[in-house]
């Protein structure tokens, strides 16, 4: 009846991961305890949680962000804290079994339910505003893949307290992560939560190409679209382009787990190479999709805060394009150790340092950008300044690791280590900060805290600089990753000062979250009631802030880069409010991507137990309900003309 | 507990520190690399600051006045910002077209007429085997090489992927399980360097390392009187004991070894008697399981140099 599920699966004895489950359970508690005694379950499922509004659902994803953010940087101080204890003979507190679960996990959530969901929480919020349009194309699939993206993020966590996680790094190679070598749920859980939530991200993908190549304002022809709506359009093209691949190599790991087949395994035919391949086919694209958008952010922030337009915006949309092209041609250089040949090698070596050109123009723009202009020290500012020369330091280590011969040394070293980090850190983390510190006046209708946001970039950064610096010291020394004890007391004391590092960052994210709680708390102060407030140029800042749901009331005029900016300057900005107004035709809430998703919920967890009826009852009943809603009478209502009068009336008060 | 070690080797860099050519020539080539970058990188980072301070809002200096509102588009400066680095990387392409070809760590090495050692090497969960296929004796977690000789490794695994790699000697290379790939290292001065597998296979992976003794021709020869003196025989079923999961273990040595061990491996030996079988035949019926390992592994439109290359 119930699969492989016995009450065993629950790791009563091992205090660690009983402490943190007894956290989450509190914490869970809590927030539902509170939401019950305020009698806030009808508000939060009526306007949140089926809520179509790209708006909040990009909230809602960056919410989920921020909690991965936690979650995946207490792994990384477990592994910080654990390699600090253990590389002077000690055997520190995390024997192998754990602490290979705590790095795949880390990977897993920083990079698939913290990255991600920020990425795809700040396309969703401004890319139908920059675009002058009043929702995605498709918002009851945006609503389900928001929840499909959850349901993964929720498996990883059931596997803390249910069984456990997968012990094969995040990219889990075959053949470790076969039966023969992996026989736990760990690797199950795995592939299920990755699978749900990418069939959620490829949902999305498709949603937000549809969104903008159909939907721009008049007059916004591709050439004159915001800078972060390409960045996001290239991004959502390798999603669908690479996604697919995903959860066809996943699919295959999975037949070979489930039914016995040889698609990557050592005997019977199978091929691990083949897993190799596929899963950096999809894993280097993946990077872009991360970073594309991030430069889209700093594109917007640097012109908006310079007080001028971005330099060379064409290039700028060249490069990304060229970015984005080649992306799918260097993903070899994820293996050049394992034998290619010299001419494939030195092929994709070359293919990889290519991609150094239009980035290396796209630093340069945003470098011109501050030329001439008036920059002023922003949140924004700081998180771009600092990714500016961060990125650049990652940037040539990539570079110099994509020259195969001396990536044949430092291979899976600290140093790469220190390298991905550098960039995604200081490409996409601060993206995303930046992101966050620009968009929260427009999503909340006040500020963050300019001094704690300042402050948490600083420690942040610093923080960053004395976590990783160390490991390319250590790559350098011949330290290779993913070790869970070591005996060097010269590597002791980097990774001591490592640690150190890490604990400034942790005050950079404590920083961070009071930053958020302590703007609630003055949002009076805070308020701005101008829709605009750093006088910015793109049609996200023409509407009021919070906007009203149907975003514009007024279709806006799109034929000028940066066309907010340009009806200022006319006077054109701020038609008369008084006047009266069309009907607004608006898609209505909807349960089903909830619901749909808790089946999925249900369907994973049975399948990583192997509880087969529930697996085929929760499958079953996808489509029943998906079919059903698409019966559906009520799916959009009009806005009345007059209740559009009042909402702007209020709204420009 | 914690004290600092001298300054000596708290900067000390294993990869500055090569003790062979081919790690010297990736140090250089890192170096060269390296410095390349720093021409474009530098200016960015010296200019992101310069700029951003320079061009600050709300100051009154000279800079003040020279802002331009509208300015957004220069041919001039495009031309720079894209010329400069595609010259960066057209070197840097040449570099790494040329290294990609001296540094394939498949091809032959030469030194004057001096005749290469060859050691087979196959990873298991989690030690590594060293077999001598010429001396016929082998060692675990131990390798000893002779200086200012070639060294052609053919390696394999018997479980999940490894990497073997001598990181004061150069290169690394993975091993693979049903496939073999090749690597050449030279070592030119005595000395004991640290060995590791540079990819994680499971939970003994961090144990899983070795000392390499670079020693003298003549001491070579004295570690192999020694080792044949010191007795042990590896046999198909003492190589399937090795097979089975252990950590952190200790070094050892046999004075003989069955002709066919490394076949076996590739192939995958499963049991006691298959093993032993195939390691003093040559794995059963002849080339038919290691055909087949090959033959799957050489699909056309993969990217499987490593077991291409292997018998062509
Ligand atoms: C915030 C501070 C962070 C710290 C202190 C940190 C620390 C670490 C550490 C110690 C490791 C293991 C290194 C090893 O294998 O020896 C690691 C691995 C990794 N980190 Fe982070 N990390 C941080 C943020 C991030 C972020 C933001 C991402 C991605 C968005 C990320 C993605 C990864 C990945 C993919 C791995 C590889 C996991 C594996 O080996 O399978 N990390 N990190
Ligand atoms: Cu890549």
């Amino acid at each position: 009846m119930m699969g492989k599920l016995t009450l065993s699966a629950i790791p009563y004895n091992i205090p660690i991961v009983m402490g943190a489950v007894a956290g989450m359970i509190i914490a869970a508690v809590t927030v539902l305890g509170l939401v019950t005694y305020f009698r806030l379950w009808g508000y939060l499922w009526k306007n949140w949680l089926t809520s179509v509004d790209h708006k909040k659902i990009g909230v809602m994803y960056i919410i989920l962000a921020l909690v991965m953010l936690l979650r995946g940087f207490a792994d990384a101080l477990m592994m910080r804290s654990q390699q600090a204890l253990a590389s002077n003979g000690g055997a520190g507190y995390l024997p192998p079994e754990h602490f290979d679960q705590v790095f795949t996990a880390h990977g897993v959530i920083m990079i698939f339910f913290m990255a991600m969901p920020f990425i795809v929480g700040l396309m969703n919020f401004v890319v139908p505003l920059q675009l002058g349009a009043r929702d995605v194309a498709f918002p009851y699939i945006n609503n389900m893949a928001f929840w499909l993206t959850v349901v993964g993020a929720l498996l990883i966590n059931i596997s803390l307290a249910i069984g456990n996680f997968a012990r094969t790094g995040w990219l889990a190679y075959p053949p470790l992560s076969e039966l023969h070598y992996s026989p736990g749920v760990g690797v199950d859980y795995y592939l299920w939560a990755l699978q749900i939530a990418g069939v959620g991200t490829l949902m999305g993908g498709v949603n937000f190409i549809t969104t903008i190549l159909k939907m721009r304002a008049p007059g916004m022809t591709m050439m004159k679209m915001p800078i972060f709506c390409w960045t996001a359009l290239c991004a959502n093209i390798l999603i669908v382009a690479s996604f697919p691949i995903l959860t066809a190599t996943l699919g295959m790991l999975a037949l070979d787990r489930y039914l016995g087949m040889h698609f990557f395994t050592n005997s019977g035919g199978g091929n691990p190479m083949m897993y190799i391949n596929l899963i950096w086919t999809w894993g280097h694209p993946e990077v872009y999709i991360l970073i594309l958008p991030c430069f889209g952010v700093f594109s917007e922030v640097i012109a908006t805060f310079s007080r001028k337009p971005l330099f060379g915006y064409k290039s700028m949309v060249y490069a990304t394009a060229c970015i984005t092209v080649l992306a799918f041609v260097v993903w070899l250089h994820h293996f050049f150790t394992m034998g290619s040949g010299a001419n494939v090698n030195a092929f994709f070596g070359i293919a990889t340092m290519v991609i150094a050109i239009p980035t290396g123009a796209k630093i340069f723009n945003w470098l011109f950008t501050m030329f001439r202009g008036q920059v002023e020290f922003s949140v924004p500012v700081l998180w771009t300044i600092g990714f500016m020369v961060t990125f650049t330091i990652g940037g040539m280590t990539g570079v110099l690791m994509a020259v195969p011969p001396a990536d044949f040394v430092l291979h899976n070293s600290l140093f790469l280590i220190a390298h991905f980090h550098n960039v995604i850190i200081g490409g996409v983390v601060f993206g995303c900060m930046a992101g966050m510190n620009y968009w929260f006046p427009k999503a909340f209708g006040f500020k963050l805290d300019e001094r704690l946001g300042k402050a948490s970039f600083w420690c942040w950064i610093v923080g960053f600089y004395i976590a990783f610096m160390p490991l390319y010291a250590l790559g350098m020394m011949g330290m290779t990753r993913r070790m869970d004890r070591v005996d060097n007391p010269v590597w002791h004391v980097y990774l001591i000062v490592a640690a150190g590092g890490a604990l400034i960052i942790a005050a950079g994210i404590g920083l961070q979250i009071l930053q958020i709680v302590y703007s609630i708390w003055k949002r009076v102060e805070l308020r701005d009631l101008t829709g605009d407030p750093w006088n910015a140029r793109t049609l996200e800042w023409a509407t009021s802030s919070p906007p009203a749901d149907y975003n514009f009331a007024r279709t806006p005029d799109g034929s000028s880069i940066d066309a907010y900016w340009e009806a200022k300057r006319k006077g054109t900005a701020h038609p008369n409010p008084a006047a009266s107004y069309r009907p607004i035709h608006m898609p209505s809430n909807t349960g089903t991507g909830i619901i749909v998703s808790g089946f999925a919920m249900a369907m994973g967890f049975a399948l990583v137990w192997h509880i087969w009826w529930l697996a085929v009852a929760s499958f079953a009943a996808i489509p029943v309900l998906i079919i059903n809603h698409s019966f559906n009478e009520n799916r959009s209502f009009y806005v009345p003309g007059d209740v559009v009068a009042r909402t702007e009336a209020a709204a420009s008060r | 507990m914690f004290h600092i070690p001298p300054l000596s080797d708290l900067f000390h860099m294993a990869l500055l520190d090569p003790k062979g050519p081919i790690g010297a020539d990736e140090k250089s080539l890192i170096l060269l690399a390296t410095g390349l970058m720093l021409l474009v990188v530098v200016p960015v980072i010296v200019l992101t600051l310069v700029f951003a301070w320079r061009y600050r809002a709300g100051q009154k200096g000279a800079f003040a006045a020279t802002y331009m509102p509208e300015w957004s588009h220069s041919g001039r400066i495009e031309a720079v910002i894209w010329g400069v680095p595609c010259l960066i990387i057209a070197a840097l392409a040449v570099v790494t077209w040329r290294s990609s070809h001296s540094l394939d760590p498949f091809r032959p090495l030469t030194l004057g007429n001096v005749k290469p050692v060859e050691v087979e090497v196959v990873s298991l969960d989690w030690k590594w085997l060293f077999i001598y296929p010429e001396l016929k004796l082998a060692s675990v977690n131990e390798l000893v090489v002779p200086t200012n000789t070639p060294v052609e490794f053919r390696l394999t695994s018997a479980s999940v992927m490894n990497s073997f790699f001598i990181p004061q000697l150069g290169s690394q290379i993975y091993t693979m399980t049903g496939m073999v790939t090749k690597l050449g290292l030279i070592a030119s001065q005595p000395g004991v360097y640290r060995g590791i597998s540079a990819n994680y296979s499971g939970d003994g992976f961090s144990g899983m390392h070795f000392e390499t003794h670079a020693v003298a021709p003549a001491d070579f020869q004295a570690w192999v009187t020694k080792v044949r003196a010191h007795g042990g025989t590896l046999d198909g079923a003492a190589y399937y004991g090795l097979t089975q999961p252990s950590e952190d273990v200790p070094v050892s040595t046999y004075a003989r070894v069955s002709p066919h061990v490394f076949a076996a491996a590739l192939a995958l030996c499963k049991s006691a008697q298959a093993c032993q079988q195939e390691a003093e035949h040559g794995p059963m019926g002849g080339m038919h399981m290691a055909m087949n390992q090959t033959s799957s592994t050489a699909m056309p439109g993969m990217t499987m140099p490593a077991a291409a290359k292997q018998e062509h």
